[in-house]
């Protein structure tokens, strides 16, 4: 009887269908993020661009730094930067082919409207038949200041980043060369890949930003870290250190110079720390270093945040010193570190945080670039808090430090930055490069009582006096005129 | 045995009142969201189209009642949400489409409830046994022919007459599955005798596995001259499953596989678009072929892996990224928009249909019957596998459609008299056998030895 086979035919093909629908469960459950994650499957890309993303303002909750056109094509909205080079540092650019990057990338599941928070805006709009709306990132950029240090950098090569050290908060971030990321955020893939082509190829760099993310050697501004390290182990801005012309490097026949093969302070047979901080001595400073010895100028430079990690929504890489091992057997390096040479890194950022540590009774905040996050009806959803990264040096210290940073200014190196009826604290860098122009750099704070802005600025090779140039001469004019412009405003 | 038939009757009409009344309500319901979705308003012609969509398989549903009393009540709703189905994402797809669709859709109908009319007692077609063969076979091949046959996307399964363009497999299946339910009937005894033994299995003479290499022989044939891999493992599989069915020799079986594997292995090596195939089978994802030949295959995992568990949303996904979506790919356009639900649905569906299919074929008592109502059950359970294997990349693609659902009118066309002849088969057929169209006694007369056939003559059996 035919009827065994049916049943069993039957059977066959439940069984079939079975593995069918287990088919089915590996790509829409099981491997479903695999497969739709493939860079290949537009499918969320496109879904992505039919939302129309939230804006990115400066702090006055006006300044627009990007936001979403609506357009015709298959991606339905446009990303345009309406001041493209200038705010790219923070904005970052939002790229069919190259993805996310900058605060387009940190806020992304603001501006594409998929944070819990947005829930609630999300379904109201889903009812209303609107299409999908982000929420508006408002940056605590300040937009006068931002184009105030543009200004003041100008054309030259290097990066500009302005803070509040009671917040944290980034007021300005510049640097040269930068980018317009208009185009990369172009709908036609090959306008994109050109713009990215001939970014990647230009000189400088200008997708990495000098002010947050290349490093350089900070050169005597990392003498803000050693005179910490000196005073958290007992030294006082009073201690005397013999004043040679040239410091004999221990285990080297080489000798540490000062600036210019200047002598310290006319030849002066003793400096105190103080003194050594104001003319910027290297002779001093390296003698502190080998007296301090690896570990804690190491643990120091730490402490402010180098070779760590400190949070911050843009792409930051930390200053960086090596570690205490390196040292073991090359004493002279520790003299040579001391200055902020040898193998010592920052960028602006983080001699902005250090800044910032003294500035703030040495209470290091954490950097954070957006302010609060609304959604797209203009309500507050999520208020970025000040958050404290950490405590470097003491509050003495940090009063030490400021009265040794004002003198730099009023009768130091870094004269360039005094503004009248304001009391600026600074410290100057003129760090050496192989090719004989050295990296300009000023770190600054106003007023030095309660302060309210930290700037630090880098300008390589010397910009425009090249081997002639110095922290004071080039560095901390364009300082100076960011600092006027905020406590102006 | 009347008075059962009566109350029976009464009952699955009722049913099958219920649920094609149901069927027309999710048809218009996806319908309707699928233009609300797309436009933001319902549909200005719902009107019409409801108007339409009743009449037409209400019209069906009281054809089946009328001419075939006690038929399974599930089969026609179940094609009919299907068909429905389809419809509304065709009309998703491209609205151009959809209005080719509903056509074919009516004329399926009418095509239905014509076969139900003209064809009263199926047992009529086991009379006719090899002039239905060889029409089968005849349109399997049709599309070699010069002049008329159509090559379409690599296959030369198509024929043109004037305007009209249609593919002759879907119909030649129909009666090629006719034709072995009659043939493989009458042969059963003869070819289920054992002979040989290697192990476990038991083979008859080898001139009685004639049959089965000639079907080896089309189907090869199938696949080299039309250049399609769905058409010549559809037929294959059809048959050696209803040889099996009427033999219950597990050789066949065997024999059926082994045959399959070595024309797989000639229809690799020999020809390039097979390979092609299974390349894309097996490489679709890889960066040379993604966005080349495998691009099709590609998307249609990306679209089914973006659905996830609930879909994206009728109207909401982006199903058209994958070529000729309409066809063949439907069931990905499912998978994008309505999630794992969604197709977990549509594949019960099938489920459904296919197993009340088996039931209509083990409801009968004589063999013909049986083996007409498996085959039509496993030739549209077969398609669906291939064709959804294919799609999901769990075997390689082959071009046929899905069965109801998919944009094609042959297709549409053939299942629904498929499924008028599967209706048929469930229904108890009258309480006389029709008179034979030849003078010898058919085979299922001298199989049978039912009390409630009454044959002609006292032939011994």
């Amino acid at each position: 009887m035919m009827d065994r086979q049916i049943r069993r035919l039957a059977l066959a093909f439940l069984a079939l269908f079975a593995v069918l629908f287990a088919q089915a469960n590996y790509l829409q459950v099981f491997a479903s993020s695999r497969y739709a994650n493939n860079p290949a499957n537009q499918r969320l890309l496109l879904q992505e661009y039919a939302v129309d993303r939230g804006d990115i303002l400066a702090r006055d909750g006006q300044t627009v730094l990007a936001r979403s056109r609506p357009t015709k094509g298959k991606f339905e909205y446009l990303r345009v930067y309406p001041n493209g080079p200038l705010y790219a540092d923070v904005t970052g650019y939002y790229s069919i082919v190259f993805g996310r990057y900058g605060a387009e990338a940190s806020e992304n599941d603001y501006l594409a409207g998929r944070a819990p928070e947005l829930l609630p805006q999300n379904l109201v709009d889903e009812i209303l038949g609107r299409p999908k709306r982000g929420a508006t990132v408002v940056t605590t950029i300040n937009a006068g200041l931002q184009q105030v240090a543009r200004r003041a950098l100008g054309s030259l090569p290097g990066g500009v980043v302005a803070l509040d050290p009671r917040t944290g908060e980034v007021l300005a971030m510049v640097a040269n060369p930068s980018y317009d990321p208009n185009p990369l955020a172009s709908h036609d893939p090959a306008v994109v890949r050109q713009a990215r082509r001939a970014l990647l190829r230009a000189p400088g760099k200008p997708l990495l930003s000098r002010a947050s993310q290349e490093l350089f050697p900070p050169g005597s501004t990392f003498k803000l870290v050693t005179a910490s390290a000196a005073l958290e182990n007992g030294m006082r801005p009073s201690t005397t250190f013999p004043n040679p012309p040239a410091l004999q490097l221990p285990n080297s026949t080489a000798m540490l110079h000062n600036f210019g093969g200047e002598h310290c302070l006319g030849g002066a047979a003793q400096l105190t720390l103080a003194q050594a901080l104001t003319v910027s001595c290297n002779v001093v400073f390296g003698e502190i270093g080998l007296r301090l010895g690896a570990a804690k100028l190491v643990e120091q430079a730490q402490k402010f945040g180098f070779d760590k990690a400190i949070p911050f929504e843009l792409p930051f890489e930390e200053g960086s010193i090596p570690p205490v091992g390196e040292f073991a057997g090359a004493l002279s390096f520790v003299a040579t570190s001391a200055i902020g040479q040898q193998d010592v890194q920052a960028n602006p950022m983080q001699m902005a945080l250090v800044g910032a540590a003294i500035a703030n009774g040495g209470v290091e905040m954490e950097p954070h670039v957006v302010k609060e996050i609304r959604d797209a009806d203009g309500r507050v959803v999520k208020e970025i808090k000040p958050s404290v990264f950490g405590q470097p040096i003491s509050a003495r210290t940090s009063a030490e430090l400021t009265a040794m940073m004002v003198s730099v200014v009023n009768a130091g190196t870094g004269t360039a930055a005094q503004i009248p009826g304001v009391q600026v604290a600074g410290k100057t860098g003129t760090a050496e490069t192989p090719s004989g122009k050295p990296h300009a750099w000023f770190v600054s704070f106003a007023p030095a009582r309660n302060p309210r802005i930290v700037v630090a600025v880098v300008v390589l090779n010397g910009g425009d006096l090249g081997s002639d140039a110095t922290g004071g001469a080039v560095a901390a004019p364009i300082a100076k005129a960011v600092i006027q412009a905020a406590l102006r405003g | 045995m009347q008075a059962a038939t009566t109350l029976e009757s009464r009952a699955t009409r009722g049913t099958q009142l219920a649920l094609t009344i149901l069927a027309v309500i999710l048809s218009v319901g996806a319908y309707v969201l699928v233009v609300l979705g797309k436009t933001g308003k319902a549909p200005p012609d719902i009107v019409a189209f409801v108007a339409a969509m009743s009449a037409a398989f209400l019209i069906a549903h009281f054809v089946v009642v009328r001419l075939a009393p006690g038929a399974d009540p599930v089969l026609l709703p179940t094609a009919a949400v299907l068909s429905g189905l389809g419809y509304a994402m065709i009309y998703r797809l491209d609205p151009g489409r959809a209005g080719d669709q509903f056509g074919w859709l009516m004329l399926g109908l009418g095509l239905f409830v014509l076969t139900l009319f003209v064809i009263r007692d199926h047992r009529v077609l086991d009379g006719y046994t090899y002039t239905i063969g060889l029409a089968g076979v005849a349109f399997l091949l049709l599309p070699v022919a010069p002049g008329i046959g159509r090559t379409i996307n690599g296959a030369r399964l198509w024929v043109g007459v004037g305007p009209l363009v249609f593919e002759p497999a879907e119909i030649s299946k129909v009666l090629l599955v006719i034709f072995l339910a009659s043939f493989l009937n009458a042969k059963k005894e003869l070819l289920a005798m054992a002979t040989r033994r290697i192990g476990p299995l038991h083979f008859p003479e080898l001139r009685y596995m004639g049959p089965l290499l000639v079907a080896w022989a089309i189907s090869l044939a199938v696949l080299f001259l039309e250049k399609d891999l769905g058409s010549s493992l559809l037929f294959f599989g059809i048959f050696t499953a209803m040889l099996w069915t009427a033999t219950g020799r597990a050789s066949y079986l065997v024999l059926g596989v082994v045959l399959f594997a070595i024309g797989a292995f000639i229809g690799y090596s020999a020809f390039a678009h097979v390979q092609e195939r299974v390349t894309i089978y097996l490489h679709a994802l890889d960066p040379q072929h993604l966005h080349a030949d495998g691009y099709q295959v590609a998307q249609a995992q990306f679209a089914m892996a973006t659905g996830g568990m609930v879909g994206t949303g009728l109207g909401q996904g982006h199903p058209d990224l994958i070529p000729s979506v309409w066809t063949d790919f439907i069931f990905a356009a499912f998978g994008e928009e309505l999630g794992l639900f969604g197709v977990t649905a549509l594949l019960l569906l099938y489920v459904a249909l296919i197993g009340r299919g088996f039931r209509a074929a083990l409801a009968r008592e004589d063999g013909f019957s049986k083996l007409l109502g498996a085959g039509l059950t496993t030739a549209v359970a077969l398609q669906t596998f291939i064709i959804v294997g294919g799609v999901t990349r769990l075997i390689p693609l082959t071009g046929i459609t899905l069965p109801f659902v998919s944009y094609g009118g042959s297709s549409l066309v053939a299942n629904f008299v498929l499924l008028a002849l599967l209706i048929r088969v469930s229904a108890p057929p009258p309480a006389h056998a029709p008179t034979r169209a030849r003078g010898r006694p058919r085979a299922t007369e001298r199989a049978e030895s039912q009390p409630t056939v009454q044959t002609p003559r006292g032939e011994p059996a």
